[in-house]
């Protein structure tokens, strides 16, 4: 049935072999070009774990210490590769483990595919040991999932996985799979999937669309651009600096879209929303014609819907037809996949620049300059900043490195103030901001692209959420570096107990432990830094070491992140302190 | 916006756990579904949902928007009342001596178009069709009688425009 419904692909390999549902699995993970994985075994799941110890010469699996961490690393692997990441688990806790990743893949359209083992068909529904509806659980945070009772069934729904969880918007896909399954053999062979009768990933491009968002474009008079993820999953970096170039167009970016274009790039305005740049956010609400780029008006970037852009035309490129007019209506919408809308654009867009009104971010990066940003990474107080922590890694890695970032005020200023100069560096929990990403996303992240220097910027309080995974660093001895920014507080709800409820800090003040012998622990070599004089060198160290590096820098306790949007406010009311 | 009634029409793949993906889309946005049917479509292996809700235009759309982006959907619609033919089924089990003591329950019968299904040594059932108002006339009417069990259906309709799915699905095979 499923067959008739799908397009499929036949690979090299024809020869019809008799084999087990376990290692079936492992053919097809093969077949799909997967040399890394994550995940944790369990009983459910071992007839596969059996084989994956057959073919560990040819698939990396890496154990975390906790399912969770797989699907964070999972996702640091993919989003660093543009490859799809893998997470594996038992039936059970095991699954219900992957939940939290598996919602953030799907609010940041990460491709991922999460294997479960489940127990076996004949006890389904009888509340059997470490049985649990993973199915039921995981469909609202999945793009698809199933469930695999019968061995025949593994080569077609772990291809149509593959596919659906990388193509158009992508997004995480659980696969469980009865232990019956997993024993049961059959005659494999396998052919890749195509399409998906009732699934659209792209819709086609409209050229009638793409004609009228070129028309308002070179009407306009003070364009802007906001783009996001979309295009570094849609690998439309080229094609949207060619437009920004060509049109001459202000462009700023939302977090999930941080680095794909050049920090320094003289167009690039900086970021957009809650925590972003001064510029952009209030000039959001002057310019005639917002642009906006496979982003999806989140309401941290939006604020108050009522008060945003109304004075605006609003063009929006998007794959997800469902995205449009969600939030904000758009006058002109171009569906399908940006690098393909914005190349069919590019070539009636007339030549232009925009001097004055670029002028304008100019001047509100001039104020934001001297109210925030100077005291963030060149502050003359006693105590140390998170914003030169990230200066001082910028310099040490010649703004080369991958940044991965946690949740809270670290993620807010890491974004602000990192550059980048290639894409896909920028790896952070934007949608769901999961507390504990960070170090089980470095891991993915160095493992998905070993030239690449790594470095995690972790608060004190998301750092405990997950910091077994320290475990996984020293097994494998991966060169990932650790910065902690420890401020001894769960900083930014502190700093909204602060502007917002009056002071009463509930439950943010932390008592920590004494995180370089907990590194040291973990033979993993560690430093801590508290005097500004002491900072650079400490941070070059550790980008020089070749070797994973733990440094703790004490930052002050209570520092606010500026500029600000409150909750519900306006982008005009951005907050300079 | 003003809240009205929108039935929303849903083809699908006949597969396990599509229902539970579709009803946590009007869950997540705290939507209740008035009524809910599902059944086969015009064209062979094809499911069609049919659901009923209360809300205004710019939710119907986000929600018909979010059921077609599921994979195993092929294509979503949502029509207003005007622009749709509907019906629903009630079923009405009654006490069979009442039949013949109280003469007004025949006439019940005639006056809203309905039939008797079966006549047992205890009870016989009616069966009506039409509209909901049409429906809650008719329980109303026989209530003070004594009704032993009743059930209504969900919302079938069919729309006055085309859904042209074949065509999408010709599409499909006709690229492979």
């Amino acid at each position: 049935m499923e067959a008739v419904k799908m397009k499929t692909e036949e690979t090299k390999n024809k020869a019809k072999l008799k084999i087990t549902g376990a290692e079936a699995i492992i053919h097809c993970l093969l077949a799909e070009g997967v040399d890394t994985l994550y995940g944790y075994p369990g009983g459910a799941i071992m007839p596969v774990y059996d084989e994956l110890y057959k073919f560990q010469d040819k698939l990396h699996h890496v154990l975390t210490r906790h399912e969770q961490g797989a699907t964070h690393a999972a996702q640091g692997y993919a989003r660093v590769s543009g490859r799809v990441g893998v997470a594996m688990a038992t039936s059970g806790p095991g699954a219900t483990n992957l939940v939290t990743g598996l919602a953030d893949a799907m609010i940041d359209s990460t491709p991922m595919v999460c294997i479960t083992g489940q127990v076996t068909r004949s006890l389904l529904g009888s509340d059997a040991f470490q049985e649990t509806d993973i199915i039921g659980i995981s469909t609202p945070v999945t793009k698809w999932n199933y469930q695999i009772t019968r061995a025949e069934e593994i080569p077609e729904i772990m291809a149509k996985a593959f596919y659906i969880a990388k193509s158009g918007r992508p997004g995480p896909v659980l696969v469980d799979i009865t232990k019956n399954a997993q024993f049961d053999e059959f005659e494999f062979s396998y052919e890749k999937c195509t399409a998906v009768r009732s699934y659209t990933p792209v819709p086609k491009p409209d050229i009638k669309a793409i004609e009228a968002a070129a028309d308002l474009i070179n009407q306009a008079k003070k364009p802007m651009i906001v783009w996001g993820q979309g295009v570094i999953l849609g690998q439309a970096e080229e094609e949207l600096k060619a437009l920004v170039e060509k049109a001459g167009i202000p462009a700023a970016w939302t977090i999930m879209g941080a680095s794909a274009i050049d920090t320094d790039h003289p167009l690039n305005v900086g970021m957009v929303g809650m925590h972003g740049n001064y510029g952009p956010n209030i000039l959001t609400n002057e310019c005639d014609l917002l642009i906006a780029i496979g982003m999806r008006f989140d309401d941290r970037v939006t604020g108050n819907l009522e008060t945003y852009a109304k004075q605006a035309k609003v063009i929006h490129f998007e794959i997800d037809k469902a995205e449009v007019n969600k939030n904000v209506y758009a006058d002109v919408a171009v569906l399908g996949n940006s690098k393909e809308t914005l190349g069919l654009m590019l070539p009636l867009i007339k030549e232009n620049s925009h001097e004055e009104w670029h002028n304008e971010f100019k001047k509100r990066y001039a104020i934001e300059y001297g109210e925030v940003i100077e005291k963030d990474i060149y502050p003359t107080k006693e105590g140390l900043t998170m914003g030169e922590v990230i200066k001082e890694i910028n310099n040490a890695a010649n703004n080369e490195a991958v940044l991965v970032t946690d949740v809270g005020q670290h993620q807010m200023i890491g974004c602000r103030y990192a550059k980048f100069k290639k894409s896909k560096s920028n790896i952070t929990s934007g949608g769901l901001g999961t507390m504990g990403f960070a170090l089980p996303a470095a891991i993915g992240a160095k493992m998905g692209a070993m030239d690449r220097e790594v470095v995690a910027v972790i608060g004190d309080g998301g750092y405990q959420m997950t910091i077994q995974e320290l475990g996984v660093i020293y097994q494998l001895n991966l060169p990932v570096k650790i910065v902690v920014l420890n401020n001894d507080h769960l900083g930014m709800v502190r700093q909204w107990q602060e502007l917002f409820f009056d002071r009463r800090y509930a439950s943010t003040v932390m008592t920590n432990p004494d995180f370089v012998k907990i590194a040291e622990g973990y033979h993993i070599e560690a430093k801590r830094v508290s005097k500004r004089e002491d900072l650079e060198a400490a941070v070059q160290e550790m980008i020089a070491s070749d070797k994973p590096y733990f440094l703790e820098v004490k930052v002050e306790k209570e520092d606010n992140v500026f500029p600000m949007i409150p909750t519900g406010a306006s982008v005009s009311d951005i907050r300079l302190k | 916006m003003k809240k009205q009634w929108f039935t929303i029409s849903v083809y699908s793949e006949n597969n396990v756990g599509l229902l539970n993906r579709i009803s946590g889309i009007f869950l997540k946005r705290h939507i209740n579904i008035e009524s809910l049917n599902v059944s086969k479509s015009e064209i062979d292996g094809v499911s069609k949902f049919t659901i009923v809700v209360h809300t205004t235009e710019k939710w119907v759309r986000n929600i018909v928007g979010q059921v077609e982006k599921q994979i195993e959907v092929i294509k979503a619609f949502y029509h207003t009342d005007d622009e749709t033919i509907y019906q629903e089924s009630a079923l009405f089990k009654i006490a069979s001596n009442l039949l013949f003591d109280e003469r007004q329950i025949q006439n019940i019968i005639k006056e809203n178009n309905s039939q008797i299904v079966t006549v047992a040594r205890e009870f016989f059932v009616i069966a009506k069709s039409g509209r909901r108002n049409e429906i809650d006339e008719m329980h109303e009417q026989l209530k003070p009688f004594g009704i032993m069990q009743f059930v209504r259906s969900g919302r079938i309709s069919v729309t006055k425009s085309e859904m042209q799915i074949s065509a999408l699905l010709e599409e499909f095979y006709e690229e492979a």
